[in-house]
């Protein structure tokens, strides 16, 4: 009974979506704010309907109603409730319906914004909005459909299908299959959610640059309306891919924290071209360029994160052999040739409207090394792209497909990432509009002599590899370059108010949020850069079997085989759990418990490391193998990690900046009066 | 300077026309090292993707080359020495091709009657490190490494699926 009422919320979200779609494409046509009204409440209504259907989910999810398909698929009775709730996400059909919620939770609270200033951009907003919340809603209602039961035919033959077959009986497996263990982890449960608002939320600066195109409307109006929208999706983005890295090395126990699995490149290339984006929308708010590069960025964005929802969650990319399993994959694709067909349309429509204001002079301005971030995040974007087409592209053309691993693209990103660095340190101090080698030069040399002095120091403790060199020294520089401007600001603000130093740096970073936020953004960079290059260039690793008592020693850490002990849990696992003291230099630092956990229910073991981590370094150390009746012996793998923890660090720092930038502003008119300002510059300009 | 610049360049990204000779030079010189990067690193990163029988086929192309095997693991075969950490077993041919599966009956069936058709090629492999959990009957595995002269393969690499588990897009517990 549940099941058919979520089904009909469904259904009932998915019709009024695509009446809002008419209604407001004929309401902004017809100039009619009574029909453009009528789109909006269409708009709003779609949120509590969709509520409806996943509270109806989560209710059969949390009651173990094996009937449903779905629910068999993912959950199983001996999950705790927080797992049953969140397998909403823990399959296909339910990520859709999660994916379709967000957009219209994120839609309708754009609609409840004030937009007497932007009128003419509310039906085209609303148009694509709908248009997109109507393709997920459509997909889970013909395709997806996370209702479909479980019933007996007449015939004795078993069949799935929303409703009852004539003559059939409903049939109720007594348990599900539950969710695969190494998703039944706390990274697990908040990594999707957090992937998918950052994915949902860079549909509405989507939806008001299409807004922005059909009215033609080229000033930076729609990317202020959508500034924050920007930052929140990057932000949610950014932390969901820093989640999915922590997960990987807690728990799929290969020391390491990113594969370059397809799936990764997936949720990494919306993440490139959003921060592309996020770079370059300042230029055009400062200076009045890029614009027409700005849309396109944006609109490569939805497409990327599009494609994105669609590789993550269909599973078509985990082998490169399977890239039509499912039945929604060509409509996935139609939906993405689509909406590039018409947005890049409607770019070229408006291609003289969206003209420059300003133009660049000066190679080193800032808004010329704002280019190069931009060109070499588009290096990142073509480097990932192709390794993903690839195959299809050598097996179209020689009839053999060919892969690339991992080593393609460390080494084709390498250089890439070692630049954006480099420019993360030089940027900064470039000035807007004209800047030369001189100017730059007088700014950059102090900095770059802090970064040469670490650069020595490195080399002195022993390190030899001229990456490491250059990685350690970028660094450097980037750090120096960072705190240098924010003395700068302070002092600055200190003289002329007499403000006391944490007064002025608070107010200071209060006042220009994006710029300093952005600031503390780069040094969560720089630090995650420490723990790549720390894992990636020194990891060291060794293995062996033990007796108790027996150790390995590996760098200056010497780990000691304990005990093993083995058992079974409430929950349906059989554990087996090392004890391991680990000392340092020869001093006991403590006790590692490396485990295996064999889950019953679903045959499937899963190893979880023992930990212990240090800004230094990690000591990472997986239970292999065991004598099973002795448990006189057994074998581990150990990894030394250095400074891997400066990776996770960096992400809080990140985090942290970024909520910084995008924390809202207590004067929004500050904006609009720079923007006056700017106009009134223009017109005197022109008559000059 | 010159006040002639009147009509814009019609690119995506806005440029003097006075100074633009310098920009189109370092976007090209950018582009170009984009380029250099991508090529010169898809040939050194580049996988053959083949079934156990085109290797059986062309073993002597391939030898010593980098290659991407996929087959089904045959369960009787797995020895695990745990002190060395190595692993051996067989690997039994499946279809390259999706379609080909899609009409045989879908990976978990194709997986199950490859493990039992002895008359499917096989071939052994080799693999140095710890046993991965997946490692079972009857699953997909996916081995990256190269093919040695004795005709066994020697993996650096070992994804694993669960036929099981087809539908769910799990990334896979492998070794390195």
């Amino acid at each position: 009974m549940l099941a058919n009422f979520g089904f009909g919320a469904l259904l009932l979200a998915f019709v009024i979506s695509l009446y809002g779609i008419g209604a407001a494409i004929f309401g902004a046509r017809k100039n009619s704010l009574a029909w453009v009204e009528s789109a909006r409440a269409a708009m709003l209504l779609t949120f509590p309907l969709i509520t409806l259907t996943a509270l109806a989910l989560v209710t059969l999810l949390v009651r173990g109603d094996y009937q449903v398909q779905y629910v068999y698929n993912v959950t199983s009775s001996t999950m705790p409730l927080y797992l049953k709730i969140t397998a909403l996400w823990g399959g296909q059909a339910g990520s859709l319906l999660f994916w379709s919620w967000l957009l219209a939770a994120f839609a309708s609270a754009v609609m409840l914004r004030r937009w007497d200033r932007d009128r003419e951009f509310q039906p085209w907003v609303i148009a694509v909005s709908l248009v997109t919340l109507a393709f997920f809603l459509g997909m889970s209602v013909f395709l997806e459909n996370p209702f479909e039961r479980f019933w007996q035919t007449a015939g004795g033959q078993q069949v799935v299908a929303l409703f009852q077959p004539a003559g059939a009986l409903a049939v109720s497996p007594p348990d599900g299959r539950g969710l695969n263990p190494l998703l039944r982890h706390p990274g697990m449960i908040i990594h999707p959610p957090m992937l998918y608002l950052g994915f949902v939320s860079f549909v509405i600066p989507f939806a008001f640059g299409i807004a922005a195109l059909i009215t033609g409307r080229s000033d930076d109006r729609w990317i202020r309306v959508t500034r924050r929208w920007t930052l929140v999706a990057w932000l949610f983005l950014s932390l969901g891919l820093i989640l999915g890295s922590r997960w990987a090395y807690d728990v799929l126990g290969w020391g390491g924290y990113w594969a370059w699995d397809p799936v990764e490149i997936a949720a990494l290339n919306p993440w490139i071209s959003g921060t592309a984006f996020l770079h370059s929308v300042m230029i055009q708010e400062k200076k009045g360029m890029f614009k027409r590069w700005n849309m396109i960025l944006i609109i490569l964005t939805f497409l990327l994160v599009i494609l994105g929802t669609f590789l993550t969650r269909s599973g078509v990319l985990t082998s490169v052999h399977a890239f039509a399993q499912s039945a929604i994959g060509p409509l996935f694709f139609t939906f993405i040739a689509l909406s590039a067909a018409i947005s890049l349309g409607l770019l070229l429509w408006r291609w003289n409207e969206f003209r420059d204001e300003g133009q660049m002079t000066s190679l080193l301005s800032r808004e010329a090394l704002f280019l190069v971030n931009n060109l070499l995040f588009m290096g990142l974007l073509a480097v990932c792209f192709w390794g993903m087409i690839y195959p299809l592209i050598s097996e179209l053309f020689t009839g053999q497909k060919v892969t690339v691993g991992p080593p393609f693209y460390e080494r084709a990103t390498g250089p890439l990432w070692v630049a954006l660095l480099a420019l993360m340190g030089i940027a900064p101090l470039s000035a807007w509009g004209h800047s030369t080698a001189k100017t730059l030069g007088k700014a950059l040399w102090l900095p770059a002599l802090a970064s040469l002095a670490a650069v020595g120091a490195v080399f002195a403790s022993g390190v030899r590899s001229p990456w490491a060199l250059a990685g350690f020294g970028l660094v450097a520089l980037v750090v120096t370059v960072t705190l240098y401007d924010y003395i700068r600001g302070v002092r600055a603000r200190m003289r002329s108010t007499g403000e006391s130093p944490f007064v002025a740096l608070w107010r200071l970073v209060g006042r220009y949020r994006r710029r300093y936020g952005g600031y503390i953004v780069h040094l969560g960079v720089v630090m995650m850069a420490l723990g790549v290059i720390g894992i990636e260039m020194f990891q060291t690793e060794t293995q062996g079997t033990l007796q108790r008592g027996e150790s390995l020693r590996l760098g200056r850490y010497e780990v000691t085989f304990r005990s093993l002990a083995i058992f079974d849990t409430e929950d349906g696992r059989n554990v087996a759990r090392a004890v391991m003291a680990v000392s340092r230099d020869g001093q006991p630092v403590g006790e590692l418990y490396p485990r295996r956990d064999f889950y019953f229910d679903s045959g499937q073991p899963m190893t979880i490391p023992g930990l212990r981590s240090t800004m230094e370094d990690d000591v990472y150390i997986l239970l292999v193998d065991w004598e099973p009746i002795s448990t006189e012996n057994a074998t581990f793998k150990i990894y030394v990690n250095p400074l891997v923890n400066w990776l996770w660090l960096g992400g809080m720092v990140f985090i942290v900046g970024m909520m910084v930038a995008a924390w809202p502003s207590k004067e929004p008119e500050l904006d609009e009066r720079r923007a006056a300002r700017r106009a009134a510059v223009k017109v005197a300009a022109v008559g000059d | 300077m010159d006040a002639s610049s009147v009509t814009q360049p019609q690119t995506a990204l806005p440029m003097r026309s006075g100074g633009r000779a310098k920009f189109i030079v370092g976007a090209v010189l950018i582009f170009a090292a984009i380029v250099y990067l991508i090529v010169s690193s898809t040939s050194a990163g580049a996988q053959y993707f083949l079934t156990v029988e085109e290797l059986e086929a062309r073993a002597g192309e391939m030898q010593g080359r980098e290659v991407r095997v996929s087959g089904v693991v045959l369960g009787d075969t797995i020895e695990y020495d745990s002190q060395n950490l190595t692993i051996r077993f067989s690997v039994a041919n499946i279809p390259g091709d999706h379609k080909e599966i899609e009409r045989l009956g879908g990976m978990a069936t194709v997986l199950k009657q490859a493990a039992q058709d002895s008359s499917l090629a096989r071939m052994r492999v080799v693999y140095e490190g710890v046993k991965p959990d997946l490692l079972k009957n009857e699953a997909q595995a996916i081995m990256t490494g190269k093919l040695g002269e004795d005709g066994v393969f020697y993996a650096e690499e070992l994804l694993l699926k669960c036929p099981t588990k087809y539908e769910e897009a799990v990334p896979e517990q492998a070794g390195k």
